[in-house]
Parts: structure tokens; sequence; C-alpha cells
């Protein structure tokens, strides 16, 4: 029997698992959690402007959704290209397309498994990121009801869905985004470049999205999208930034896939 | 259906921008041969091998193995094994972790074949270290174990014995016969003449990017012919009489005194004997000269003055070498 996409993958999460930068992005996604809690506790003051932020002290519920927030300007997008933005390019670092494409696997098939594991670390990133934050969240500010965007106060338990909710949907940027440093890894194949290069769109972005006279475009550009989890937060649930999310953000993901693949098919296996 | 052949590629054609690595090239390996793919640096020949292996894509011609395109589908190499420059690995695994991996993608019960294959290649003990500790030795005996998984019943080597120890090299030339010896195809790449010449039954030389020779080791030989050395009484009587005889050519003084010349066959050089000692200039020495095969290897992957020599010797058996001027 030939192996497949799923043996592929099985590989690429134990190679995931036996480097650093697998550990460095999720301690990360740890970490900054647990310090922004602790500041939080050692602080009586709290972020007014930002949504949720007033009821950081209120409610540990609070604490994953303005961590969702801040994440997004570069914390979460840098998270998820330090793997994405290495996985093809770490196989030209090491020479090693040669020795697996020599065996009996396709090319597409590598790739294939290649954007299910960074996916799958992307996934477990934001995982990490919520439960630890909810937890840390809860122990400095309790297990309270929280107050939705549209002013109505919901239950803790019904709060804690909405959470769960909203990140996971916060993953749709986010694996829009490790989509493009798949890209960028296969084209560069230079892990660092890719990373950089990632990180780099990301926040050219968010810059468009604050120049003035560019406001029409603004709920096309990937920032905005995640923001769009927000949709679930008020009552009755706003669809309208949640669909356009899931559009927009394969409008940018789905081009890139197509086009790393491509390139990944085509391109010359020789060590330059 | 007859049995298909190991590797078959037409015309093949490599180019990077202007410069043409691989030119034109049509080789032919048969099942059971110890095919030398004989070149110096830069001639091409790992270009060539990554083109047999779809790892790169040919800008003209064709590459069959085994009767399919490894450019289609990697099915093309089932039954193949082997590694282009230095085998590479995940330096944060270990050796036997890396092989685990390679038996995966292979599928086809690789995996029970780990432990045999880091024996075969005496790696066994240091296969729980990470392989980014190994020496390039090491790398290159993991790269045997490696293509070892696949059972392969062609095996492409790219220059197998670099970095290797005196033993190693021994080690490796034995493996390369025991595996010929069991059936299996092997194309080796090297510099080095007396390497190809120990375990090879066929050839193909190459020099920039084009074949300048193509055949058995044997005919390589005949071709070459051989060198003799002359030492007379009377050189210079001696050097016309051994230009006008029969089956001799390429007759030279050498700076250190005496003539050189090539022979057709062991009776031109008794007939010439002859000769001599009839115009008075009598044999002091007279000896075949060995290291004409790779006189003939630099003169066809060189192309300096020898290559002059070898052309005008070489009048209807000396074919590779006028091609090799041709090339020039
Ligand atoms: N990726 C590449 N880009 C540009 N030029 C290349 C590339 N790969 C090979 N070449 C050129 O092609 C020619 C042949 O290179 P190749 O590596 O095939 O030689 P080789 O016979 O394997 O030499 P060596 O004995 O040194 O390994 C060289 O001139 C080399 O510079
Ligand atoms: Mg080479």
């Amino acid at each position: 029997m030939n192996p497949g996409v799923l043996t592929i993958y099985r590989w690429e999460l134990r190679k995931l698992r036996a480097q650093k930068r697998t550990y460095l992005g999720l301690g990360a996604a740890a970490i900054v959690p647990i310090i922004f809690v602790v500041a939080l506790v050692t602080q009586s003051g709290q972020p007014n402007d930002v949504a949720f932020g007033r009821y950081l002290h209120d409610t540990g519920l609070a604490v994953p959704l303005v961590l969702l927030l801040f994440g997004s300007v570069w914390m979460f997008p840098l998270i998820t290209a330090l793997v994405a933005g290495d996985i093809v390019a770490a196989e030209d670092r090491n020479d090693t397309l040669k020795t697996i494409l020599t065996r009996s696997v396709e090319r597409h098939q590598v790739f294939a498994g290649k954007a299910l594991a960074t996916f799958t670390y992307a996934i477990l990133a934001i995982a990490v990121t919520g439960a630890v934050a909810l937890v840390a969240g809860i122990l400095a500010s309790g297990f309270n009801s929280i107050i939705s965007l549209s002013g109505t106060r919901v239950s803790a338990t019904e709060g804690l869905g909405l959470v769960g909710l909203s990140l996971l949907f916060y993953l749709v940027p986010i694996l829009a985004i490790a989509s493009i440093g798949l890209l960028f890894s296969t084209v560069f194949r230079n892990s660092a470049a890719a990373i950089v290069g990632t990180l780099m769109f990301s926040l050219l972005v968010q810059l468009i999205g604050i120049l003035p006279g560019l406001g029409g475009i603004h709920p096309y550009l990937l920032s905005t999208q995640f923001n769009a989890w927000q949709g679930f937060l008020r009552s009755p649930v706003d669809w309208t930034p949640v669909i356009r999310a899931l559009w927009v953000c394969a409008i940018y993901a789905v081009p890139a896939l197509i086009a790393a693949v491509l390139v990944f098919l085509r391109r010359d296996v020789a060590g330059d | 259906m007859p049995e298909a052949v190991p590797i078959e590629v037409r015309g093949l054609v490599k180019r990077y921008g202007e410069l043409v690595a691989v030119d034109d090239v049509d080789l032919t390996v048969e099942p059971g041969d110890v095919f030398g793919y004989l070149g110096p640096n830069g001639a091409g020949k790992t270009t060539s091998l990554r083109m047999m292996l779809g790892l790169i894509r040919p800008t003209a011609g064709s590459v069959r193995i085994f009767g399919r395109d490894p450019q289609l589908s990697v099915k093309a190499l089932e039954g193949v094994a082997g590694f282009v420059e230095a085998p590479s690995f995940y330096p944060y695994l270990s050796g036997r972790e890396n092989l685990r991996l390679f038996a995966a993608f292979d599928g086809d019960g690789a995996a029970a074949r780990i432990e045999e294959s880091l024996a075969t290649v005496g790696l066994a003990e240091r296969a729980k270290d990470r392989v980014g500790g190994y020496s390039h030795g090491m790398r290159q005996r993991l790269g045997i174990a490696a293509a070892l998984l696949r059972r392969p019943r062609l095996l492409m080597l790219d220059e197998p014995a670099t970095g290797l120890d005196p033993g190693g090299m021994r080690d490796m030339r034995d493996l390369i016969r025991e595996l010929s010896a069991s059936g299996m195809t092997v194309l080796l790449s090297s510099h080095l003449l007396a390497e190809v010449e120990e375990v090879c039954n066929r050839v193909a030389i190459v020099r920039t990017g084009r074949v300048v020779y193509q055949g058995s080791l044997v005919d390589l030989r005949a071709q070459a012919g051989e060198d003799y050395v002359l030492r007379t009484t009377e050189d210079g009587v001696a050097r016309r009489v051994a230009e006008i005889q029969a089956g001799v050519t390429a007759v030279r003084p050498r700076p250190e005194g005496g003539l050189t010349f090539k022979a057709e066959g062991e009776d031109a050089v008794s007939a010439l004997s002859l000769a001599l000692t009839e115009s008075g200039a009598l044999i002091r020495e007279l000896s075949p000269r060995h290291a004409s095969l790779e006189d003939l290897f630099f003169s066809l992957t060189e192309g300096d003055e020898r290559v002059e020599t070898r052309r005008e010797s070489g009048e209807g058996g000396g074919d590779p070498a006028a091609r090799a001027k041709e090339a020039a």
C-alpha cells in the first residue's frame, strides 16, 4: 500500500514536536495570557477604550476576548507565521526535499500534509491561548456574567459558550494568515524571509486600514476579519461580519494556497 | 513484454540561463549494469541524476525509468532508490527516526527493513543519536541505508564514496559488488576513474554536459590502445622507423630521452622491434605504459593538447577522442 496524505501529516506533526520553534510559539501562546493576567491583578485600572476592557476586573470571561483583540495586531500572526513560514522553507534549509520526494510520495501529498500540520499547530496555539486566558482570568476575576456588545447581560455559562465560539471563529483569519505564510515559505524558500514577510503583510493590511479615504475597503481587509467574532457577542447575533469574514478570508487564503501548490509542484529541487 | 530498461535518457538538456549544464545526453543503462557516470567537477552529473529522479525539469529531452517518466509521477521511482550530492536528513531527528520517516513515506513494508539496513552500513550503534551530530561519512552511510530501505532494483548514487575513509570506501565497493551480484542495477557517478574501474562494467564519460564516451570499460581500454616507451641507441633513427611502421602511431620524443608511441596490438610492437634492429637502432627498453586509460580520461574530459594526439592516433578506432575534440 502506498502512503498517503495522512502518513505525511502524522510525520509533519512528529517533526513539529521535535523542533524548538513549535514550543516557542505554543509557549508564547501560553505565557502572554499569564503575563496579561498578572499585570491585571497588580493594577487597579483597565483599558476602557477597548471592547470588554472595562469588565476585566468583573469577569474572567473578558480576558480571552481582550487578548483576541490585542493579539490580532501581531502576536497571533507571528505565532502562526513561526511555523507556517518555516514548514516548507525548512526542507530547503536542510536540503531534505530531494530526500522525501524520491520516496513514494507525490509532491501534492507532501504539500497537503504540511498545510494540515500548519493548520493544526495554529488551531492548537489559539486553543492554548484561549484555555490559559480563561483559566487565569477566572482565577483572577471570577466566573461571572458579562455584558454583551449590545448592552445585555449574558450569564457566565452562556458567556463561556460565546467565548468558545469567538475563539473558534478567530481561526478563520488565522488560517488565512497561515495560508499566506505557507505561500511565502514555498516561494522564498527561506524561513526568516517567509516569517517576516507574513508579518509584514499582516501589518501592511492594518496600515491600509487606518489610512484616511480608504474606509470603503475597510470591511474587506484581512485585519478587519480578526474582529468578526464580535458579531457573536451581540444579541441578536450580528451575522453580517461573520459571513463576510468567511468569504473575505477565503479570498485571501485560497489563491495563496493554490499559488503555493503550483510553485511547489513545478519547482526544481536543486540545492540552491 | 521485454524487461523494461532501467534507465533510458534521450536528448536530455538542462539549461540554467546561458549555461548548458546538461547538453543533449543519451544514456542507456541495461538491467544488471553497474554503470559509471564519470566526469570532472561541473560536468553535469548531479544535474542529470536530478532529472532522472524527477527532482528538476529537463529543458528538453526525456527520461524513462523502467519505461516511466519520473516527471509525471513518483510512481516511476518504484523500485528505485538513491541520492544526489550529499544525502540529507532532518538534523533534529535521530538516524533511526529519519529512516522511520522515510520508511513511512515508502510504504510497502520498508519499516521492517530499518534495522537490517542500519546493520548493513554499520550504523546500528549510532542510530539513536541526532543526525545533526553525525560526521560526513556517517551521513553517507545513512544515505545508503535509506536507499536500501526501498529494496531497489535500480540504485542511483551520486559520488557515494565522497568523504569516506579508506575502509568506508572499501566497504562501499564491496557493498556495490554485492548488490550488483544480487541482481541490482546500479548507476554511480564519480570523478575517479579508478573507483569506477573497480566496480563498473559500463561507463559514460561526460564533459561540460556532453557525453564523450559511452560503452564498456573493456572497449574503452581497447580504444585507449596501449602506450609504449622505447629507448634505443639511436633515438633519431628509431623515431623515423617507428613513424613509418604500420600499426604504430603517435610517436613522440620524451623529454627525458627515448620515445613514446601507441600500438594497435602486440604484433605491431614485435614488427617494430625487428625493424629497429634492422635499421641499427638497438633496443635498450621497450615497455608498455599502463596509465593510458587515465590519460584517455583526461584527454576526453580536459581537451588539452593530448586530445590532438589521440585524434590522430584514433583514426577509425578513436571515435570518442574525436568527439571530445569537437566538444572543445
Ligand atoms: N541550480 C543551479 N543553478 C544554476 N546553475 C547550476 C545549478 N545546478 C547546477 N548548475 C551548473 O550546472 C553545471 C553542472 O553542475 P553539476 O552539479 O551537475 O555538476 P557535477 O558533474 O555534479 O559536478 P561535481 O562533480 O562537482 O559534483 C555546473 O556548471 C553548475 O554550476
Ligand atoms: Mg555533483
